[in-house]
């Protein structure tokens, strides 16, 4: 498996902290606040993740789908968007979440199965997380397809990972962004594995990224692990789009430190080798910090302010998740219909006199 | 005999089916190496192969449409769709294709498979994991739909499933999983399809349910035991074909009946039982049936699954209004 995965595609921050020449390009254009930000955002994310993973077991939320590993892939190309732009994520998506703008407790009560997590704060246009795999592709296509008949400069992004990729929707959702030209960009975190099943189950093809070419799309592929190149990447996708150049497949390759969700077991499906590989060699955060340590951007002093001003926001919205009332059974009926008809009226009646009564 | 779960039970069906017959594989997602997502198969890639235990790509229409292909090209699939509430992309697959090809080619190429999906509530499950949509499969004229509650049925009514010359639906409530063990023969036996099972005899009324619900109108039935209240109570077990007879018998014999589903209200396979009772057992009737079913509400994420589900006091309440009618 592990030599599957050696050509990461363009890379720009190389593991142990270095640039590569085209990423020395790259750098120096960027202002220093984005620089702190992509780390900031990437412990902030992580911190978030292991907290919740730490919460799932102790029962406090629902089964939980952990991203640690992903921060780069999330964090460059979230950044990559304005506030005008649609997201379209999968259920892995808390840290582009994050970044649009979702409240940490709403992203808690999400898992706490509580549908208050699926709806985000006015003026966010961040859609709840696609559980049935894929079918958020076809949703970003369409949401940039109006975009573009409305001549608005805005554009979609729908995010999924390598399983996904044989799906219809995906097929159907590229196809349709070929034919009309939207501004959309494709992109996959894959992180070569669809629960327990290898990428090399999942296609013949070496990448996703040429997958782009059946429908006349650009397709790129990019290390995931690398916050810059990935920026830089969704960047220029993000620009063509806007400029009606079309649609952008990006495959930023990378890897799920843990299991697909808290209800799984990667023991039983990858190489011990090769999962340490990634987390201890190719991790996102390290080569990112080792960076900005060098470039006199970052200190020990201040992660340790990061850190604890992260977890006393987490730990915040733990509490307002934790005391946020719960939902009365009638809440059922919320929003079922603009006006509920006169049978789910009825069947809602005994719900509402047994709450009066309590 | 050994003591199994429901979904231990399950597994052990397809490892007799997988030696008995060549022509059984398995396909899905997650099946193989990893054994399931549930662990129903588990051990099976180990010792059949990948060639007869299969992951596949992560593409239901594909996995369902390449199993039709391969069943009317001689092999006996058994596909398995991680949950039922992601059959949709599949659903087409099912409603055009294997449902009506015995049909469509004069029995020339039936579509002779199996396609197994754990469904329903109760397990604290992400979204979409907990739908019951038995009825839409249930609606689809072609289709067989059984739902095990217990080990013995489970394993007895998948080996009949597999050897059914028609496509069957095989639904396995999750809740069930591994909620009690009981005595499973080893060697292969059939569970007929289209065979109801009396749970527990009874005279005053008769309930009805299956998967998830039985465990629950069962003991209902129990708390009515104690004051004096006779509950008949049967699981349906196959929702299509329907063991009419059973049924008709039964509520001819109580004169009264309560359906409960887990599934919305509306259209739900319990008003397809309502009307085969009363257009069968008119004249015996004390009372109107009673359904107590999920609202008609999307299946809620699980902070509120359980004001969703049938619980007991639901059911109790049915049966109190339906005796003192």
């Amino acid at each position: 498996m592990l030599r599957q995965m050696e050509k990461v595609g363009l890379q720009y921050l190389q593991p142990d902290g270095t640039l590569t020449p085209e990423g020395e390009v790259a750098w120096k254009p960027i202002e220093r606040p984005l620089k702190i930000e992509f780390y900031k955002w990437m412990r902030k994310i992580r911190l978030f993740d292991q907290r919740a993973v730490i919460l799932q077991r102790q029962g406090r939320i629902g089964t939980y789908a952990p991203l640690q590993g992903q921060e780069a892939a999330q964090v460059g190309s979230a950044l990559a968007l304005n506030r005008e732009d649609w997201i379209f994520p999968s259920y892995r998506e808390h840290g582009v979440a994050m970044i649009a703008g979702m409240p940490l407790k709403q992203i808690l009560l999400y898992w706490m199965g509580r549908v208050e997590g699926c709806r985000p704060p006015e003026g966010v246009k961040l859609f709840p997380p696609a559980v049935p795999i894929a079918t958020q592709i076809p949703h970003a296509a369409g949401a940039a397809w109006a975009s573009k008949l409305k001549g608005e400069p805005s554009v979609a992004v729908a995010y999924f990972g390598d399983g996904a990729t044989s799906e219809g929707d995906f097929h159907e959702g590229l196809n349709f962004a070929g034919v009309f030209r939207l501004p959309v960009i494709f992109f996959c975190q894959n992180n070569q594995y669809a629960i327990s099943v290898p990428f090399s189950r999942q296609t013949a093809t070496e990448t996703v990224a040429e997958k782009a070419a059946a429908y006349a799309i650009r397709g790129v592929r990019v290390d995931g692990n690398d916050v810059l190149a990935v920026y830089t990447v969704m960047n220029e996708a993000v620009e063509r789009a806007r400029t009606g150049e079309g649609a952008t497949l990006i495959e930023a390759v990378t890897y799920r430190h843990g299991a697909h969700t808290t209800a799984d077991d990667a023991g039983r499906y990858r190489e011990q080798e090769e999962a340490r590989e990634w987390v201890e060699l190719r991790d996102p955060l390290t080569r990112y910090r080792k960076l900005l340590e060098a470039e006199g951007l970052w200190s020990e002093a201040e992660e340790r302010d990061w850190e604890a001003c992260c977890k006393q926001e987490i730990e915040e919205a733990v509490r307002a998740a934790e005391s946020a009332e719960a939902p009365p059974a009638s809440h059922l009926f919320a929003h079922v219909f603009a006006d509920l008809p006169p049978s789910l009226v009825r069947q809602r009646e005994p719900l509402l006199r047994q709450e009066e009564e309590k | 005999m050994a003591q199994l779960t429901l979904i231990q039970a399950i597994n052990d069906a397809m490892r007799v089916a997988l030696e008995r017959d060549p022509s059984v594989v398995i396909l899905g997602e997650d099946v193989g190496k990893n054994g399931g997502v549930f662990r129903a198969t588990e051990g099976l890639w180990e010792r059949f192969g990948d060639d007869r235990v299969i992951d596949t790509p992560l593409a239901e229409a594909g996995i369902v449409g390449t199993a039709i292909g391969m069943a009317v090209n001689g092999l006996r699939p058994i596909v398995e769709i991680q949950f039922l509430g992601f059959a949709y992309p599949g659903f087409e697959q099912i409603v055009s294709h294997a449902a009506r090809l015995r049909t469509r080619t004069q029995g020339m190429f039936p579509a002779t498979m199996v396609i197994r999906a754990p469904y329903g509530g109760g397990i604290r499950a992400p979204e979409l994991h907990s739908d019951s949509t038995e009825a839409l499969f249930v609606h689809t004229p072609g289709l067989k739909v059984v739902v095990p509650s217990t080990p013995y049925d489970a394993k007895g009514l998948l080996l009949a499933a597999i050897s059914d010359p028609d496509p069957v639906l095989f639904l396995e409530p999750m809740k069930l999983y591994r909620a009690v063990r009981e005595e499973v023969p080893e060697e292969a036996y059939e569970v007929p399809i289209g065979q109801a099972r009396v749970v527990r005899k009874g005279e005053d009324v008769t309930l009805l349910a299956w998967g998830a619900m039985v465990p629950v109108t069962t003991a209902v039935a129990e708390e009515w035991a104690q004051k004096g209240v006779s509950c008949e109570v049967i699981d349906v077990r196959s929702l299509y074909p329907l063991d009419e007879e059973t049924l008709v018998t039964s509520v001819k014999k109580t004169g009264r009946a309560v359906i409960v589903h887990e599934a919305p209200r509306t259209s739900g396979v319990g008003a397809e039982l309502a009307a085969l009772l009363q257009e069968q057992a008119f004249l015996w009737l004390e009372a109107p049936i009673a359904r107590v079913t999920g609202y008609d509400v999307p299946v809620p994420m699980f902070a509120l699954e359980d004001a969703f589900r049938p619980n007991a006091q639901r059911v109790s309440e049915a049966v109190r209004q339906v005796i003192a009618f």
